[in-house]
């Protein structure tokens, strides 16, 4: 009986957020060990690989890599000064933005959680600054966001999961809309838009910075299909998420503006993984 | 509990139950995933029924909260159906031990859909109904794989004399 009433008590204060934090964090860390297990095969696989592939091999992708180094260096060059533009036009219209934020470079540790939600364990944790709302993206779109950090792994939602919602707005027209996960990895859904929205197949879809957690500007996903139906005060529209949500191994953790913006010794560069701060 | 009784073997129980976690989060591909058992439940069932003396509801509870944590669920909600499982599996334990293998495989299939019963029921309450049959599924392949799991344990427990 008393554990009946523990679970129930643990339950509830779980639910209802924040009380337990410290204690989840505190036994995250006594798991770790097991996931860390759990996680080597994969690891060492891919340690395997690089160590084992041929010199031609590494010679080739090294060639590879830097011919689309200096392909992204010289767009950067031409993004640089856009940036330098965009700064000071919206300066002259008294309008805060930031184009850049601090990034971070995570592994998604080879661990299955709940099949039935759409969740991935990373491996850093509150340890990195990571902390909870923090949105994570990988080199096509967003992913996700974490909402549990421990001190050295961190669990994030993913766009698809069926409690997610994202804001978005079409790249097109800047229409705005909540992209809510449907429980596939391939299809998102957008319930509130009317029938006469001027949305069609093909649109792209990015986070528009509303609601605060998500930094505006990252694709989210594309306009698959609309149906609509007269019948129905709204039109149904399905789209698929551009981040690779099954297939990549590695994750981009953005530090969002505000956060940066409020403690300005967060956004000095931490530790080598981090890249991309800006130079004032 | 007398403290005459001498207690061996504790390491033996351990190491299985953190295998049974492990083989709870070890990737599998998306298809086998829907099917993979509860192997942590499996394991603690099989020594609460061998064990009842030492083995108690206490026990289930700490693996549940581990479980809870290693796979992102509500904190409790593992610990609470471990410990109804384990509770009833330690009131019936005398008679379930004169079943043989593939009734006692029927019983562990209900006690396996019960503790999937609280989860789901919490779920249900948190606003995050499953809407799939295949849910059960976990239930019912555990249940077939009992006899080995009974089997296999039972063979460990006599070669390294846990009692």
């Amino acid at each position: 009986m008393v554990f009946v009433f523990a679970s129930i008590l643990l339950m509830t204060l779980d639910q209802r957020q924040q009380h337990l934090d410290s204690l989840r964090s505190a036994l995250s860390v006594v798991v770790f060990p097991i996931q860390w297990l759990v996680d080597q095969p994969a690891a060492s696989q891919d340690w395997f690989q690089e160590t084992l592939s041929s010199r031609r091999a590494l010679q080739e992708e090294n060639a590879r890599l830097r011919t689309e180094q200096l392909i992204l260096k010289a767009e950067l060059q031409k993004l640089e000064a856009l940036e330098a533009e965009n700064l000071r036009l919206r300066e002259l219209l008294d309008s805060s933005f930031k184009v850049r934020e601090r990034v971070l470079i995570a592994e998604i540790m080879a661990v299955d959680l709940d099949p039935y939600r759409h969740q991935i364990l990373l491996n850093k944790g509150s340890h990195d600054d990571l902390y909870t709302g923090q949105p994570l993206v990988d080199a096509n779109g967003v992913m996700g966001q974490v909402v549990q950090a421990g001190p050295f792994t961190a669990t994030a939602m993913l766009i698809t999961d069926p409690a997610h919602a994202v804001p978005v707005q079409v790249n097109r027209n800047g229409l705005r809309s909540i992209a809510l996960g449907t429980g596939s990895l391939t299809s998102l859904s957008l319930p509130y838009l009317p029938n006469n929205a001027d949305i069609r197949t093909g649109d792209l879809l990015i986070t528009s910075g509303l609601g605060g957690r998500f930094p505006p500007g990252y694709p989210v996903a594309e306009v698959q299909n609309v149906i609509r139906d007269p019948g129905e005060p709204f039109a149904q529209v399905f789209a698929r998420p551009l981040a690779e949500l099954n297939r990549s191994r590695e994750v981009l953790l953005v530090w969002s503006q505000d956060e940066a913006g409020m403690d300005p010794a967060a956004t000095e560069p931490a530790a080598d993984e981090t890249a991309g701060e800006p130079t004032p | 509990m007398s403290t005459l009784v001498r207690h061996q073997g504790g390491g033996v129980i351990l190491l299985s139950l953190l295998i049974g976690l492990i083989l709870g989060i070890v990737p599998l591909p998306r298809v086998l995933e829907l099917y993979r058992p509860d192997w942590a439940l499996l394991i603690l069932l099989y020594w609460s029924l061998a064990l009842p003396q030492r083995i108690g509801v206490g026990i289930a509870w700490l693996t549940g909260l581990f479980q809870d944590v290693l796979t992102a669920t509500l904190l409790g909600q593992h610990a609470l159906a471990y410990a109804v499982a384990s509770y009833l599996i330690i009131n019936l334990h005398q008679r379930l031990r004169l079943h043989p293998l593939w009734q006692q495989s029927l019983s562990i299939l209900i006690l396996l859909m019960l503790a999937q019963l609280i989860i789901f029921w919490i779920n249900g309450i948190i606003g995050r109904p499953i809407q799939s049959w295949l849910y059960w599924l976990p239930s019912v392949v555990g249940a077939a794989l009992w006899p080995a799991v009974f089997v296999l344990l039972r063979g460990l427990r006599r070669a390294f004399h846990v009692s």
